[in-house]
């Protein structure tokens, strides 16, 4: 039931503010935040209570929906998962909670939100795979709406550009996920079934074509170069706290995606095509790294490094894949550390582009060019910005290190050139992150940003959080990687 | 004479027959009355077709007649949309000379429709195709002092007069062909030996007049026209119902053929033609009427991708009836919003219609997204059976490119969202007062979630349908 009441309580909260006529801006944003801070403690709640020794789906849920389809509401978590949607849940609680204009449309824009957390919560614990589609789908509806509303520039173009490109993806999904259904008998989408058979193992031509299309539907939703596009244009001109949730939650669904279904029900193909999935990952690596440092955008920067940090996860996961027998223990570090960087990420991201929201409420600029010298004028902004771009360059003592860390130590085992070259990434990332802090923060303030606020409470106090959290874990990463460790070994076959 | 095995049909004639002459004796603020008869035939009629439910399948008539599950079901779909838009349409109507004479009218159409489906017999399936035909187009043009309903019924005339001649030939050269007109009969004539160049044209022709009922490729033109300019009641009608009868026609047509004529390929081409050409031209659309005409083109190109694997998939036909039922659903909620707004069809008066109006908006919505197929609505467990049918079916390409069609619709659906939702203009927005089209409009959009939550039912319902052999 944990699982169960993680999604639908945000859910019904969202039905609650959709109806609610009479509420003004501050109990609708009081409720919300209350309400998307349920998930969190629910979470917790699981991670405290997840047995590491135990099966790898745990907290199990299920309830027959189409049976003539082997449909089924599915729920359940294994360590990966667990650790991605808590991480998930705290991010949409800091973006709700961060203070911004909703334009007199408090309840819609509070109901969408909390309508997101809960689809998108549900992709990381569906165990179904049509239900997956279902929450998958779904949150593509939930963001459509908050950049078109709520975005600003050319929102609805954007808008209108992320439903479409990332739908193709969807399709790609469903054909692949009916190709998969079809390769069980009795057909179903149980996950656990899929997982347990590798019913396409040896199956040639289909096998591959379903993995195409698996592979192609989450690369666009990650992105990994070369499906990329929609997403500079999405960040720029949606909100910040939804760009928040679109770095830290929605590019999750591709990388964990590619985790939980290409990984882990057709580990033969997989390996197969790794080094192929690893070099289209590295590639993601420079080019988002490069491509990152010419944007003299403030927020298209920022969205350009995720393509870099996504490359980073997909490395990883690339790497648990191959089929090196002898290499288990360099495999299961590189999956733990995929995982550990799309938490991190997610932390990070998400730090980073509320601190862009916060940017666009006081000057409506995001123009590198036209910012300097406000380390004086705004010292805590100038703190967050500074923290939660050292940890997004992967300085040791913080969150993005342990993920890189563990990464680029398990590809060195299994294709050290790679690793090499991938280095390179982590080298371009901090250069364009100290370039951005230096335009930002040092230099002559010009005239125009003489009134500019340092942040309020509401603001400080959510970015201490997240960064809190990303802190917590580069010093003391214990906790997360038992957790993760307890399904990596089973999930590279090392117990 | 097995009369049982028709009482639904009769019932239906006889409400029509009724309500015909309630119109002459009644006066005109009485004649909402006739949509309460329509509906309690209707009523009737479902709970006839239901006791037939539990009977084997068979012909009947002299083979005439088939009560297998395709008719059976696809009858019942064809009544409950037939109940949705008479529910709709009093408001509409009721400013006509004429009113009540539009309910009878409904149900000969609706009679029409039920034969196509129940046809087992080519000249059986004339009489179908004629009678939903005729019935039809001074529906389409009812209101006969407005320019625009009058140039669409006459295109409906036009194309269908032609298209209903070329029927009769198919039918006649098919006759001549194997000496029958009973498909049992006439599928035994095949299988020993035909002509080949007779045997092409006649399905060519019997293809086209059926491709008119279904408005696919290449007698769709009428479509747009019609759901533009006739009365919304009836543009929801014809954009779904006839359709049903004609998809589910064509299926049992085309199960006669012999194996060496491709008539797979055939509907694979037409599904494919259809749709594409469906979709790109309702891209540009500034009206939205006629935006959903052309929406309504391409989903006969979906329907058709289950005919195409019938034999190879056994979930084929169950899958047609399923998408016909979310279609029929999610398209009669979208014109209910469209009737309730009072025919409000320009895509700019649509403008910032979410905050004046928020549930017709969510209604509206709700039945596009269903139509492109997103979850959890009734209208993604139709594409996801169709899909699936068409990969088990080995016509993986087919879903593909049905598939990448999706994405294009997405994106007009998505033009009508966008010009609700994210528009800070205060239209004026007129309803029609009264509870008929409110009503019925909530009910077909509590139809779209209720259905997909409860698809089960639905597919325990069409489970095990097939064609009496």
């Amino acid at each position: 039931m944990i699982l169960t009441a993680t999604l639908g309580l945000p859910m019904l909260g969202a039905l609650v503010l959709a109806v609610s006529r009479r509420w003004t801006e501050t109990t609708a944003r009081l409720f919300a935040v209350g309400v998307s801070l349920l998930p969190v403690l629910l979470l917790a709640w699981a991670w405290l209570q997840f047995d590491t020794q135990g099966a790898l789906f745990q907290f199990v849920e299920e309830v027959p929906w189409v049976p003539s389809l082997g449909m089924a509401y599915r729920l359940g978590v294994d360590g990966i998962a667990l650790a991605i949607a808590t991480m998930s849940a705290l991010v949409f609680a800091a973006s709700i909670a961060y203070p911004i204009n909703t334009q007199n449309q408090p309840r819609q824009y509070y109901a969408w939100m909390l309508f997101l957390q809960s689809v998108s919560l549900g992709v990381f614990l569906a165990l179904d795979l049509l239900l997956f589609y279902v929450f998958f789908d779904l949150s593509l509806v939930g963001m459509f709406f908050l950049i078109g509303r709520w975005g600003h520039g050319q929102a609805q173009h954007s808008a209108f550009k992320f439903f479409l490109y990332t739908f193709c993806g969807s399709l790609l999904l469903l054909l692949a996920f009916i190709g998969l259904y079809l390769s069980v008998e009795p057909h179903t989408f149980d996950m656990r079934v899929l997982i347990e058979q590798q019913p396409l193992a040896g199956a040639g031509v289909s096998a591959g074509l379903i993995f195409l299309a698996l592979m192609l539907g989450f690369a666009i939703k990650a992105p990994i170069v070369p499906v990329h596009t929609w997403l500079p244009q999405a960040h720029v001109d949606a909100p910040g706290p939804a760009s928040a949730v679109l770095a830290g939650v929605l590019l999750k669904m591709g990388t964990y995606g590619i985790l939980r279904i290409p990984y882990s029900m057709m580990g033969e193909t997989f390996a197969r095509y790794a080094l192929i999935i690893a070099l289209f990952a590295v590639v993601s690596i420079l080019y988002g790294a490069l491509v990152a440092f010419g944007q003299g955008n403030l927020k298209r920067r920022i969205a350009y490094t995720s393509i870099n940090h996504m490359g980073y996860t997909v490395l990883g996961i690339a790497v648990a894949g191959a089929l090196f027998q002898d290499a288990v223990y360099a495999r299961e570090m590189a999956l733990i550390g995929a995982t550990v960087e799309m938490v991190a990420h997610g932390l990070i991201t998400g730090a980073l582009f509320l601190i862009c929201g916060s940017f666009w409420q006081r000057t409506e600029e995001y123009d590198l060019d036209s910012y300097g010298g406000l380390l004086r004028q705004a010292p805590l902004l100038a703190t967050f910005a500074i923290l939660a771009s050292f940890a997004s360059l992967g300085l040791p003592g913080l969150a993005g290190f342990v993920a890189e860390f563990h990464i680029f130590a398990g590809t060195f085992a299994v294709y050290p050139w790679l690793a090499v070259i991938g280095v390179l990434g982590i080298l371009i990332t901090a250069a364009l992150f100290l370039q951005m802090l230096q335009k930002l923060f040092f230099g002559a303030m010009p005239q125009r940003w003489a009134k500019f606020d340092d942040l309020r409470p509401a603001e400080w106090g959510v970015l201490g959080v997240l960064s809190a959290s990303f802190v917590i874990i580069g010093i003391a990463p214990q906790f997360l990687l038992t957790l993760i460790e307890a399904s990596a070994t089973l999930l590279v076959g090392a117990r | 004479m097995p009369i049982g095995d028709v009482l639904p049909e009769i019932s239906l004639t006889l409400g029509a027959v009724i309500i015909v002459l309630f119109a002459a004796f009644a006066r005109q603020h009485q004649h909402v009355w006739a949509a309460v008869l329509a509906l309690l035939t209707i009523g009737l009629c479902i709970g006839l077709t239901f006791t037939q439910w539990d009977g084997p399948p068979r012909l009947t008539f002299s083979g005439v007649w088939a009560l297998d599950g395709m008719a059976l079901s696809s009858k019942l779909v064809v009544l409950i949309a037939g109940a949705l838009v008479i529910a709709m349409s009093p408001e509409w109507m009721q400013t006509d000379r004429r009113h009540a004479e539009y309910y009878a009218l409904m149900l000969f159409a609706l009679l029409g429709v039920i034969m196509m489906a129940s046809a087992s017999d080519t000249m059986e399936l004339v009489v179908g195709v004629l009678l939903s035909s005729v019935a039809s187009y001074p529906l389409a043009a009812y209101h006969r002092t407005w320019a625009p309903a009058l140039e669409a019924g006459m295109k409906y005339f036009l194309m269908g007069a032609l298209t209903n001649t070329l029927l009769a030939i198919g039918v006649v050269v098919l006759f001549g062909l194997t000496g029958n007109t009973g498909y049992p009969e006439i599928a035994q004539g095949l299988s020993v030996g035909h002509d080949s160049l007779a045997l092409t044209i006649a399905t060519a022709s019997i293809i086209l007049g059926l491709s008119f009922k279904l408005a696919a490729f290449p007698a769709h033109a009428w479509m747009p026209d019609v759901a533009q300019g006739s009365p919304a009641p009836v543009a929801a009608f014809l954009t779904v119902i006839p359709k049903i009868g004609a998809a589910v026609a064509l299926a049992r047509f085309v199960s006669l053929m012999p194996p060496d004529v491709a008539w797979r390929a055939i509907v694979a081409l037409i599904s494919v033609t259809t749709m594409t050409l469906g979709n790109v031209a309702a891209l540009r659309q500034t009206d939205v009427r006629r935006l959903l005409g052309w929406s309504s083109v391409s989903q006969s190109g979906y329907a058709l991708m289950a005919i195409v694997v019938m034999g190879t998939s056994d979930q084929a036909l169950p899958a047609l009836v399923f998408f016909l039922a979310s279609y029929a659903i999610a398209n009669l909620a979208a014109f209910a919003v469209v009737t309730y707004l009072r025919g409000r069809t320009a895509l700019e008066s649509y403008q910032g219609l979410a905050r004046q109006a928020p549930i017709a908006t969510t209604i509206l919505i709700a039945s596009l997204l269903s139509l492109v197929g997103i979850p959890p609505l009734i209208g993604f467990f139709g594409k996801l059976m169709l899909f699936s049918v068409t990969i088990e079916g080995g016509y993986a390409w087919l879903a593909f490119v049905a598939a990448a069609n999706t994405v294009v619709s997405l994106f007009y659906y998505l033009r009508i969202v966008a010009r609700m939702m994210f528009s800070d203009t205060r239209p004026t927005v007129h309803v029609l007062v009264g509870q008929w089209a409110r009503t019925t409009m909530i009910v077909s959009g509590l139809l779209l979630i209720v259905g997909g939550l409860g698809a089960e039912m639905l597919m325990e319902f069409t489970d095990s349908i097939g064609f009496v052999r």
